[in-house]
């Protein structure tokens, strides 16, 4: 398994968002925005994410990473890190 | 014989419109079944039947509007049918729901379409599943998302599949086709491939229009009714008659929104109007509950961890059964208990307004089951997929605005209900205890409480209960 990149660590998070907010409008979201405010994800929308990304990429997510999860931009580098970790760590 | 009736979906619900027939004369139905589409001020909701035997004629075509309790079709007792005997109907998957968050209509109509997949062997004269793990319906589910259902554990009751099981698992077939979000949406609800449709937007995106034409192209080559049976969202559309046909799709849920404002706007002045509301509220030291979920979440997967909001409200519905005397309702100048414990959940809906689907009994519900149902029941509501028995019945109700930052939500009560209880956000503050003052995270809990049926004793004694309750989540 290959680490993932910048671009396909943000839309996976951008896809998992709309998976769940179907009518999700990015042009409204930065990369430094709270997502979670501006798209008004409540806790279970929160969770449906972190589920939907962990199924995604593979990558084991804790609550303690909950906090990593609240801009885009931190969401891509976490998930980025994680996989980067998971490669390095792994045989596969 | 006797006659299938417009059901009161809600207090405040007194006429409503036949959107859709899900079954038809000759049709074996059973108790609970879902037999048609109701559209009421606020929302489409998949009616159950509530008597067992074959349908009759048809009293009301779709499209109508009429009042609770006119008689929409005739349902006749000669004999118990033995089991689901058309494999197009969606009996199967609909019948003796064992609470478990079974899907609608959304796949059933093309089930027929679908008998030679792998995932769904021979149709089964018996109607149970043949996999033991999900239901026919999340099973087609699965089978028209390309979905292995072996390689999912299921979060609903018993490890049963849920349709939101399918839902959320990663489509091996995910398209890559560039498409406007509600594009994609009502692709999904209509049941089209996307890769399939013409783009007409910038770059050959495919929009919402596209969809639709798609839609509509594959239903006059289809004509089949089972096919419209699985598109309630267009359908609704189509025959709605204050709307004329060609009306673009996305004007849609705006119409839909300025109804159920209506709809709130009466019951809540009504609520004003009549119920003498008393306001309390308490700040509670969520310590313990923090820690006990941090500790029973963790090395659980996503699907299967619980939020604050499922403790918060097993907690609310546990303090009622202490306090007895806010769970019922108002009526003819008195209080009238309520048998059970029915916890309306309010969830607001992303185009606005809101609902309040019910969970019965929630406070004979594990943490778990009622976490499960929750998520169930708020993805539905969102999605317009509740059923007419998840409408009703509520005895209380809970909201969760601290979802969305604030910290203390001082609601009006559903009537004819007594009560309402709020949540707050779940924030850090300083905390003072046993002398010393520390950091906690704490939320507020708030009563709206009907001065007619209590005073502000009981209300107080209702806030101890569910700090008190929060103090050992253990127990919960």
């Amino acid at each position: 398994m290959k680490p993932l990149t910048d671009a396909e660590a943000a839309s996976v998070v951008k896809e998992s968002i709309a998976q769940i907010v179907p009518d999700a409008d990015f042009t409204g979201v930065g990369p430094d925005d709270r997502f979670r405010d501006v798209l008004e994800l409540d806790s279970l929308d929160f969770l449906s994410l972190v589920e939907s990304l962990s199924e995604r990429t593979g990558i084991r997510i804790d609550e303690e990473d909950y906090p990593e999860l609240t801009t885009l931009a931190d969401a891509t580098r976490f998930l980025v890190g994680r996989s980067r970790e998971a490669t390095g760590t792994s045989p596969a | 014989m006797s006659a299938f009736t417009m059901p009161s979906l809600g207090a405040d619900m007194d006429e409503g419109v036949l959107r859709e027939w899900l079954v038809g004369p000759g049709d074996p139905v059973r108790r609970g079944d879902v037999v048609a589409i109701v559209e009421t001020d606020k929302a489409a909701i998949e009616v159950e039947c509530f008597e067992s035997g074959t349908v009759g004629r048809l009293l009301v075509p779709p499209g109508t509007r009429v009042p609770v309790g006119t008689p929409l079709a005739e349902i006749e007792h000669g004999r118990e049918p033995a089991g689901p005997a058309r494999k197009d109907t969606l009996k199967p998957g609909t019948r003796a729901r064992p609470a478990g968050p079974e899907p609608g209509k959304e796949s059933a109509g093309r089930a027929a379409n679908a008998v030679d997949s792998p995932a769904r062997p021979a149709p089964e004269p018996s109607g149970e599943a043949a996999c033991a793990g999900a239901g026919p319906l999340v099973r087609h589910l699965a089978q028209l998302r390309g979905v292995d259902l072996t390689a999912l554990s299921g979060t609903g009751p018993g490890g049963r599949i849920t349709r939101a099981d399918v839902e959320h698992a990663p489509s091996p077939r995910a398209p890559r086709v560039r498409a406007t979000p509600y594009a994609r949406r009502l692709a999904r609800d209509l049941g089209i491939d996307l890769t399939a449709v013409r783009g007409t937007g910038d770059g050959g995106a495919v929009r919402g229009v596209d969809v639709r034409t798609a839609a509509q192209g594959a239903d006059v080559r289809a004509g089949a009714q089972a096919d419209a049976a699985a598109r309630p969202a267009e359908f609704r559309r189509e025959s709605e008659q204050r709307t004329p046909p060609a009306a673009p799709a996305e004007e849609h849920p705006g119409r839909r929104t300025d109804t159920m404002r209506r709809a709130i706007a009466e019951l809540m002045s009504r609520s004003k109007r009549e119920i003498p509301h008393y306001y309390l509220a308490t700040t509670i030291d969520l310590t313990a509950g923090q820690t006990w979920l941090r500790r029973i979440n963790r090395g659980r997967p996503p699907a299967d961890r619980l939020v604050p909001a499922a403790l918060l409200m097993k907690a609310a519905a546990l303090a009622a059964r202490e306090v007895p005397a806010l769970n019922g309702y108002w009526r003819d100048e008195g209080f009238v208990p309520g048998t059970e414990i029915n916890v309306g959940v309010a969830v607001s809906l992303r185009q606005g307004g809101l609902l309040s689907p019910v969970i019965h009994r929630a406070d004979t519900l594990a943490p778990e089951t009622l976490m499960a149902h929750l998520k169930d029941l708020v993805e539905r509501a969102r999605r317009g997929r509740l059923r007419g028995s998840e409408t009703t019945g509520a005895t209380l109700t809970v909201t969760n605005l601290g979802e969305q930052g604030v910290e203390s939500v001082f609601g009006v009560i559903h009537p004819p209900q007594v009560a309402l209880v709020g949540f707050g956000a779940v924030v850090e503050r300083p905390w003072a205890r046993n002398g010393m003052l520390g950091v906690c995270p704490v939320v507020t809990v708030t009563l709206a409480a009907d001065h007619r049926a209590t005073d502000g004793a009981v209300g107080a004694r209702y806030l101890t209960a569910v700090d008190r309750l929060l103090q050992r989540p253990e127990e919960l």
